[in-house]
This record gives C-alpha cells, structure tokens and sequence, in this order.
C-alpha cells in the first residue's frame, strides 16, 4: 500500500451515476472535475452504481495502490448505503470510519429542480465531505454482548406464529398480551377463506403449543409501559394487571364465572351481541385457562359490597381481591411488535344504519353469529330471532374513501365471499347480494373462490351502496325489513335492494394507541396510522430500530396467510441477531476526559439514556459506553466542553461548515 | 338550441370543461373517480335522470361530455350535494354540474324541453336590474314564455299568496343597483369571447 | 350579542314569514341582527348555473358590505343564502387565485373583502351562541304534545355545515325544541332535497319528492314540519295540493318555520310571526299548545 509522502491526507472522491437517478439531473463530470481541485483530494472518479461490485472494487484498488488513506462517497442516503462503502473500505484494511458519504441524492438530485442549481449544490455538499474527513479519526466498532430472549407484544395469530419459531430454536420467549388470552381476532372468526377451514381448529392447537412450550413464558392481561435500551440488550418494563385471581391457583373450572352476581357485561369477544359476568374467561379455549375479575364492573372492587359468591365457588381458593398490579422488568436481545388491528366503527357512516336500525351489523359480528360458539348458536338470525329471507353484503365500508380511511383493507371481498358462502351454507333459501366496487381476490385460490360463490347463486352487483333505510310497511312485510339503495353501475340503473340483514364489511384500523406505542419503541407510524416498515419493499417487517422488527396487521391490513408469513420473518430477523453472541453497536458516542471533568454532574442528569456516572475515585463523569447512544446531549451541555463526541467532533462539524459555504 | 357535429367542437367543449373543472378549489380531483356509483345511488333524482353523475365523469373520461348534455342529466340537478359530502374521492360533484350547466347555457346546449335555462335567465335578469331577485316578475316571465299550465296550476295558491303580501307586485331596487351593473361589465370584458 | 343579518331575496316574498318571525325571535331574546345595509341578491342557485366569477363576485359584494360594517358573524335565515355566501367565503380562503380576481373585480365598485368574517346560519347561532336551555328558560308557551318533523333540508349542513352538524341526519335544533317541551320525532328524510327551484323546470320530479318528504311526516305522526328555508317551506306548504292532486292522497300537514313555532312558544303573538299568512293554517297545531 503506498504511503502518502509527506503525512498529508490522500482522499478519493467517488461520485455516484446512480444510473440517472443522480446523473439525470446533476452534471456528474463537472462535480468530479470540481472535486478534483479540493485540498487533499488525490483521486476523484465517477461510476455508474458506486454500491455494485465493481464501484466498491474502485475504492478498494486506489486504497492498495493510490495510497488513498481517506474516502468520500458522493451518492445516495448514509441510511442506503454507509454500511456498504464502510465495509468496503474496511475490507481493503482502511479503518472504516475514515469513511464519509456526502448525499447528492436525497439531498440534492431527487429534491432540486433545476439542473444547474442541483450541480451547483453536490459541489457544496462534496466540499463540506471532503473538508470534513481530513479530520476524522479511526474508531473501533464497539462489541456488546447479545441478551438470547425476545419479547413478542401481542398474542394474536402473528405473534403466536413468531413466538414458536423462536422458542423451537432454542431462544427464550416472553409473550405479552394486552387481553386476559392470546388469540386475538383469528379466535372470533368461524371460518377461513378460500379452504373454509374452522379458525379456532387451526388456531388453538398453535395457542395450546404455546401456552405449554418450556421457552415461552407467556405474560397475559399485561402491557408493555417503558423500553430502554438497545439492539441486544432491552429493558423493558411489564406491567402485569391484577386478575384478582391467583393463577398458580386457579385451574379454569369456570365455577366464579357461573356464579358472579354481575351479568350484565357486554361481552367483548361476542362483540357487544351477548353478555358476561364481571368475573369471566373470554372463551371456553383461552389460553391461559384462567379467570380474570373485571374491575370496572366487579361489585365487590366497585363497590365494596358483594356476597362473594365467587370465592365460595373456588374450591383452589383462588381469589384474591387484594391483588395488585404487577411490574415486571425484562432484559431481551430483540423485539417483536404485533399488536394487530382494530376495526372501523359503523357509527361514523350514519347513512347506513349502524346502531340505529336492527339487523344492521359488522363483519366481526357477523363472524360470531355464524361461529357454533357465539351468542345464537351458530345460527344465523336477525335481532327478533328469525332468519332472514336475503342479506346484503356492503363492501368498502370506510375503505377506499376519502372521508375515513383512504386504504383498501384487503381482506374484505374475500371475507365478505366467505359470508356469502356461510349464509347460503345455513339458509339455502335466502338471497345474498354483494354490493361492491371491485372484487380483490389477490391471493392463491382466490379467484378460484370468487369463482364458486358465482356458482353458488350470489347476487353480484357492481356499485358503492348510497344508503341503508327502513323499508316501508308493505315491504317489511313481504320483503325486508331494510332497504339498501346501491347503483347498479353495469347496468346504469339506481337499485333498491330489500333485505332483511345487512352486513357492512367495514375497514380495518391500526389501533388507537398505535402511535403512542410506536414512539414507545422508537419508530413510527404512517399516515394511514400502521407502524412504518424499515423498506416498504425489502424490509418489511424491520422497523427503523436496529432490533425491532414488527408484523401483522399492525403493519397494515392483511390475511393470515400473509400474517404468518410476516411473523416467521421478523422471527428470523430476530434470529439472527439472538443467535449471535454479541452484537456491534457505532461506535460515535460521548468520550469524557478524566482529566479535564471538573465533576460538577450536570451531564449526569440530562442524560436521557443515564449512561453517564460520577467515578468517585476520578472525580469525574465517565460514559457507560453500552448505553450511550451518541445523541450529543453531554456534549451541547457541558459549560467546559469536555465531552467529545466520537465522529463529531467539533473540528470535524467546523470543516463541513466551512466546506459547505465555500 | 346548437348541437356538437364535428370532432372539433367535441374536443373544443372538452378542454374548455377540462380547463374550468381544473380552475376550481379541489377539481383535479376528478381524476380520482373509482366509478363506485355512490353519487348516483344518492341522488334524489337520479331516477329521472338520462345518466347519472357516475356517468358523467365516464363521459369525461371519454371525452363525451356532448353526450350528456344532449340528455337531461344537469338540469335534473337540484344541488342538494348529496354526492359531495358522500364521494370517497372527494370530488366535488356538484360543482361539476355547475359547470356543465354554465358550459350548456354559453354554447347553446340543452335539450328541447329543459325549462331551467329560462329560469336562470329570468333570475339573472331580475337581479341584474333590480339588484334583488323579484319572485314574482320572474315567475311572470317564466310562465309567460315556458309554462302556462303553471298559471291554473297556481292559481288558488298564488291568490293566497299575494293576499297574504307573500308575492308583492313590485320590486324593490337596492340603492347600488349600478354595481352589479358594473360587477357584470367588468366580468364580461374579462371572460373570453365565445368563439 | 350582535350579528350581521343577510335576509335573502325570499325575505320579501314567500319567505316574508321566516325573515318577520327570525327578527321577533332575535329581538325577544335580545340578539341584535344588523341588515347589512344596500345587501344584493347572493346568486342561489341560478348564477352559479350560468357564470362563475360573477356568481362569486356579487356574492362576495355581501361580504365586502358586512365587512364595511363591522366585523361580527355574517347570519343568514335561508339556506341557500347561507351555502351561497359560506361557500364563496370557503372558495376564496381556498383559492387566492380566485379571492384575486375577485377583489379586482369588487374593486371596480371600490369594495374589497379581506376574507376575515364567518357565515354562521341563524339556527346554529340559536344553538351554539345562546343555546337550548338558556332559550328554553325564555318561553311562556310550553309545546307539550306536539310533535314535531324537523325538516332541515339538503343545504343546512351539505356542504358548508359540516363543522357544526351531521351531513345526513342533522339534529341541532333537535335538542332546542325537545327543551321547549315538544317531541321531536325521528324524521329520517329531514336532510333530504324538497326539489327546490325544479318545481317549476321539472314538476313531476319534484312533486314526486315532496311527496315522500310529507308522506314521512305522516308516517311519524308529525303535528307539523318545520323548516329552515323559504324554498323548502314554499315546497312543503305551498304546493301540497299539488301533491295531493298528482298522488291522490290528501296530506294536510301543517308547515311552518322553525323560527314561527318558536316564537310561539317565546310567547310573540302570532300577527308578529306571520301565522296569518299561512297558506295551511297552524291554528290546529298551536290551538293544542296550553296556553
């Protein structure tokens, strides 16, 4: 490697084509001719994909032969590629941090209109990279050990997926679940379209593995409230409701839920259709089997005053009213969110009736009417107990409209063809209209579906329905009790429809605290209110958090096979990091000199990472460098300027100034 | 009433209700119609109507606007915003109307029958001289040339009415009457001569 | 409380009634309704059909007159005035391409409008400023037993009242006139179109309309259907044999304007309200209010 012949830097500048995403709008030979003449700079070349192969090959040829002992790429975002020319540098044995990008594409080619002021700019722009890296130093990545556990938040069907796979491979689990049984949404639904397989028979003997598996300890009726931390070493602190049950005790007899004197609850998993008691087990296949006592309605925890008929009941002696929440604090290696969905309330579309009108209902409350474990039996029946003669299926409620949700939800026209089926499969009799935009059958069998509940005599009708109203008393009568006004848009005529049910396929929603929950964990949400992925295309269960990954519905709307799919990947991804030992962190954070510290603590206590301590012994702050996550807080703080900050320092972050406004 | 031959005039109309739409807050998005038929499905008259306003933007889309105006669609309008407030897309449907009936009325294109450009005619007329709109001379008008079947029609009502001092006979001039004079002047010499 | 008031041209025809007994009910309950002075015409319908930039643009000179007088909320009574007058005043706070042209236009009257007022309609007012209990303490007349067919009509909250009730079943007065002692009843059609000015282009269309808005009356066991537009009321009232005629039913249902039943009930005798002037008389209705 040849040495530079009197100690001066020899940098190489490296502008990227990047095909014509940077060179159709900057004039590319002109920068490079203008790198050219820069202090210091020995080499200045342009390729057309800086990050292929061959433009790595470029760096790493002129570091053996040029003598180039510092590197500038003038390309895409640090957040593309820095990892990539860092590792390239290193590779050809240059410390990888004599590395700096300078970005003339999201900065500059991809945001500037005109031609001449976005060359002007990538010079700017290359000047202050150029003027900066003279003065940066070798660093070393810093090693941390790696925790081996993950924690999962949320046991619906995505989280349950995930927990298996990583408690098979040998990694402790801690699954986290809001409700007092995993499960989630796929537990209410009666059957899964295209195969119509039972959601429960496919769900539970996953939900049964979990709760037995050795590696997974399950943390239900809790929620997440802090995170802390970094890649391989979170901590994370759980707060465990009180069930008021001891369930090291309680054995799921089911005999307080009978006894509760309270009974009027609206019961959550049968949507509001049934009612259960202030002491209850959501459904006869929980997972834990155990009883919650529901606080907001016990009469004895409201109250103080109840006969107790449920500690009599309990023969284990499992009650106990004197239960506190619990925090808990875990240490994982990795995270994995899916928190799933929430669905679109009918009451916003007062046109069609929901809430007001009877036999106006959802599609989860459809779910549970069809379902043999709901609140009618697995019959289908309008509110006064009889069958409906014909039902309407309104597609897109709240879906692809400007006025509540601007997405597809995805699942509904192959939900709403399974409703179909249903419907016909326990009343042969009745009509069955699909009042729909378009028909979304993406998916392997789908269109096959579409297909059969063609031929199974479905009314198909192509338009938005205007409106749900009471029919008149004649029509009540004879023909339906509701009136669905929907254009028949093939045909250009305005159809009314009478029905006596009608089912509103409604949006599916992030939930209402996803952003607080996404900020919790340190990245967040779209305008659509789902959690952003790390790449919408390439990473899309990684989030922006080196460690946490999320999947499910919590990403945005989806089947279960796709939720499955997403959750056996952010398995993987978790994975691959817990499988490691330890894991590199940056190495830029806060370095503080012993020597110049005149311990006067004020940076210990704005650290918001309390990764600063006060040594006794020197007198003096020092950095845990583990949690330090370089934010640059102690630096800005301190009245003597003692910290530095490794990578940017203020000679560093002057010469970038300065080479900017040059 | 003038009727669209050539493919020229087709295009001309169809630039002119492109660059208009265009103008108006939020018209672009026209652009956006999912063909979902919620607006027509709304409409309160859309059953007497020859298309609805779903057709409407097809034939937009098409660049058949001619078509519809050869039919009774726009002046079966009552503007009761039904589609605007209920379009996913956020088109203001309405407005479109509005705009086809201002196309219709400047280049002579409305069916036979259709009696509402009279009645904005007349309305203009009144408000123009008077500054107000007199119900009664424009009623007048309107029956007098369009719809004498009105006059029994009325008959009873309107006798009640004029008793009751709910249909005066003469009209009140507000004192700037010379300024929507002048308004109109001034719009006029801006707007393009109809060519 | 003061307020600048825009009557609209129906004030001085067939809504004479609306614009007598909304100013006796401003005056009773001690809110001061400015007619803005020299107002024209707001356009309606009818210019927004014809002309664009001067439908705006005598619309906008109401807006630059109120604005001369001082800068209180604009009230309208009818609501096409109030779609009218709000929607330039949204359109112009939308486009300044459009405010531009016309202001250049208002100024060759040397009137401007620098697009600071609200246009507020004058049952919101009601509502919102005063509220319902506050004028429910006012009333003399409790309206117990009646039952009431609020008929807001298509222009109340569509498009320019979505801020302050429902686009499909509006209620606000809903409230007012349950606290007045009446009962309100479900009403499904009272947003829905009366036909407007297409009672005179296209009859059978809006008779046919009409038809179903009475026919819903009647199937609620409305006493009378009040309404918050001249249009509207001319509609209901007016052409009810008409209706009768086409159909062959025999509605007699009495129509009246909101502000007219609450006046009654504010105690304002009925020459005051304009009750003479009905076409379908009242005297059932009120005659089985206690006295």
């Amino acid at each position: 490697m040849a040495e530079s012949t009197n100690g001066e830097p020899r940098i190489g500048v490296y502008v990227c084509d990047c095909g014509t995403n940077i060179a159709g709008k900057v004039d590319v030979p002109s920068v490079v001719e203008f790198a050219a003449t820069l202090p210091h700079v020995a080499v200045a070349r342009e390729y057309k994909y800086m990050c292929s192969d061959p433009g790595q090959e470029l760096i790493q040829k002129d570091i053996k032969e040029q003598g180039i002992d510092r590197v500038v790429v003038a390309a895409c975002s640090p957040t593309m590629h820095e990892p990539t020319f860092r590792k390239a540098v290193g590779d050809a044995g240059l410390n990888q941090f004599l590395f700096q990008m300078a970005n003339i594409r999201e900065h500059d080619s991809w945001v500037t209109e005109d031609p001449e002021k976005a060359t002007e700019k990538a010079k700017h722009i290359i000047d202050a990279a150029v003027h900066r890296v003279v003065f940066q130093a070798p660093l070393e990545p810093i090693e941390v050990p790696m925790n081996s556990d993950v924690l999962i938040v949320g046991g619906g069907i995505a989280g349950i997926e995930a927990s298996l796979k990583l408690a098979d491979a040998g990694h402790k689990v801690y699954l986290v679940e809001k409700d007092p049984s995993i499960g989630g949404h796929m537990a209410q639904f009666d059957k899964t379209f295209p195969t119509l397989d039972c959601s429960a028979c496919i769900l539970t003997p996953k939900m049964s593995a979990v709760g037995k598996h050795p590696n997974i300890e399950l943390l239900t009726y809790s929620e997440v409230t802090e995170v802390d931390g970094y890649v391989g070493n979170f901590k994370v602190k759980v707060n465990k409701k009180a069930r008021y049950v001891d369930i090291d005790k309680c054995t799921g007899c089911t005999l307080c839920t009978e006894q509760c004197v309270v009974a009027k609850v609206p019961n959550e998993f049968n949507e509001g259709l049934d009612k259960r008691r202030a002491a209850y087990i959501p459904f006869p296949q929980a997972v834990p089997l155990k009883a919650t006592i529901d606080p907001s309605r016990c009469l004895y925890l409201t109250k103080g005053k109840c006969k107790q008929t449920c500690v009599a009941a309990c023969g284990p002696e499992a009650i106990d009213f004197e239960q506190k929440d619990e925090e808990v604090e875990i240490e994982v290696g990795a995270i994995i969110i899916s928190t799933g969905y929430e669905m679109f309330d009918n009451e916003k579309i007062d046109r069609y009736g929901y809430g007001k009108l009877p036999d106006v209902i959802t599609s989860l409350e459809f779910e549970r009417i069809s379902n043999a474990s709901g609140p009618t039996g697995g019959e289908i029946l309008c509110k006064d107990g009889s069958k409906p003669r014909s039902v309407a299926i309104l597609h897109c409620v709240g879906s692809r409209d400007e006025n509540y949700n601007e997405h597809c939800s995805r699942v509904c026209c192959m939900y709403s063809l399974k409703f179909s089926h249903l419907i016909k499969e326990h009343l042969p009799e009745t009509e069955v209209y699909q009042c729909y935009i378009d028909m979304r059958c993406f998916g392997k069998g789908y269109e096959e579906f579409y297909k059969r509940l063609m031929n199974e005599g479905v009314v198909f009708i192509r338009g938005r329905a205007a409106e749900v109203t009471a029919a008149s008393k004649e029509q009540a009568g004879s023909e339906g009790k509701l009136l669905v006004t929907v254009e028949d848009t093939l045909l250009g005529v305005v159809r009314h429809l009478p029905v006596d049910m009608v089912v509103l396929s409604s949006a599916l929603e992030a939930q209402p605290d996803a952003k607080e929950v996404a900020q919790m964990f340190g990245f967040g949400c779209s305008s659509a209110g789902f959690y952003i992925e790390r790449h919408p295309k390439l990473e899309p269960v990684g989030t922006v958090t080196d460690g946490i990954f999320i999947a499910g519905c919590c990403q945005g709307p989806k089947d279960i096979p796709d939720t499955v799919a997403q959750a056996g990947a952010a398995a993987a991804g978790a994975l691959a990091l817990v499988d490691n030992k330890t894991v590199k962190i940056e190495p830029t954070i806060s370095y503080i000199d012993p020597e110049k510290c005149s311990g006067c603590h004020i940076c210990v206590g704005l650290c918001p990472h309390n990764a600063i301590q006060y040594n006794e012994e020197l007198d003096a702050a020092q950095v845990i460098e583990a949690a330090c996550k370089g934010c640059g807080v102690c630096v800005s703080a301190c009245g003597s300027g003692v910290p530095v900050q490794r990578g940017f320092t203020d000679d560093q972050i002057f010469a970038e100034i300065e080479g900017a406004l040059a | 009433m003038a009727e669209l031959t050539t493919t020229a005039q087709k295009k001309h109309l169809h630039e002119a209700f492109c660059k208009d739409v265009m103008s108006m807050p939020e018209g672009s998005k026209i652009k956006q119609c999912q063909q979902c038929g919620a607006c027509s499905g709304s409409c309160p008259t859309g059953w007497a109507m020859d298309r609805g306003p779903r057709e409407v933007i097809a034939a937009f889309r098409a660049g058949m606007i001619d078509e519809i105006l050869k039919g009774n669609t726009i002046w079966m309008c009552t503007s009761c915003y039904s589609c605007t407030v209920r379009c996913p897309a956020d088109i203001r449907i309405t407005d479109l109307m509005y705009e086809l009936k201002r196309l219709a009325i400047k280049y002579d294109l409305w069916p036979r029958d259709a009696k509402a450009p009279a009645l904005t005619k007349y309305f203009i007329e009144s408000v123009q001289k008077h500054g107000r709109n007199h119900e009664t001379e424009m009623l007048s008008k309107f029956m007098a040339t369009k719809d004498w079947s009105l006059g029994p029609k009325f008959g009873v009502m309107g006798m009640k009415l004029f008793a009751a001092g709910r249909m005066p006979l003469t009209a009140t001039d507000i004192k700037g009457k010379d300024e929507i004079r002048k308004l109109a002047e001034y719009v006029d010499s801006k707007e393009v001569a109809v060519p | 409380m003061k307020y600048s008031y825009f009557p609209g041209c129906s004030s001085e025809a067939t809504g004479l009634t609306y614009d007598m007994s909304a100013r006796a009910v401003a005056e009773k309950l001690g809110i001061e309704l400015r007619e803005i002075d020299d107002w024209n015409c707001c356009g309606a319908t009818s210019y927004f059909a014809a002309r664009e930039l001067l439908s705006f643009a005598i619309s906008a000179r109401n807006l630059a007159l109120a604005e001369e007088m001082g800068p209180e909320d604009i009230v309208c009574t009818c609501n096409s005035c109030y779609t009218i007058l709000a929607k330039t005043n949204s359109y112009m706070a939308e486009s300044p391409e459009l405010a531009e042209e016309v202001n250049d236009a208002l100024a060759q009257i040397g009137r401007k409008y620098s697009g600071d007022l609200k246009v507020r309609h004058f049952a919101e007012v009601l509502v919102n400023d005063l509220g319902a209990e506050a004028i429910a303490e006012k009333a003399t007349r409790r309206l117990t037993g009646m039952k009431i067919a609020p008929y807001y009509g298509c222009q109340f909250t569509r498009p320019m009242g979505g801020d302050w009730d429902d686009y499909e079943f509006p209620n606000i007065l809903d409230g007012l006139f349950e606290a007045l002692g009446a009962t309100v009843v479900d009403y499904p059609m009272r947003a829905k179109c009366c036909g407007g000015t297409m009672m005179l282009t296209e009859q059978d269309a809006a008779l046919k309309m009409c038809h179903d808005l009475l026919q819903g009356a009647v199937d609620d066991e409305a006493d009378v259907i009040i309404c918050a537009c001249p249009l509207c009321e001319m509609s209901l009232e007016g052409y009810q044999p008409r209706v009768n005629a086409k159909f062959g039913t025999q509605y007699q249902v009495p129509v009246a304007y909101f502000t007219q039943i609450l006046g009654y009930a504010l105690g304002i005798d009925e020459k005051t309200l304009g009750i003479d002037k009905q076409i379908v008389s009242l005297d059932k209705v009120l005659a089985a209010v206690p006295a």
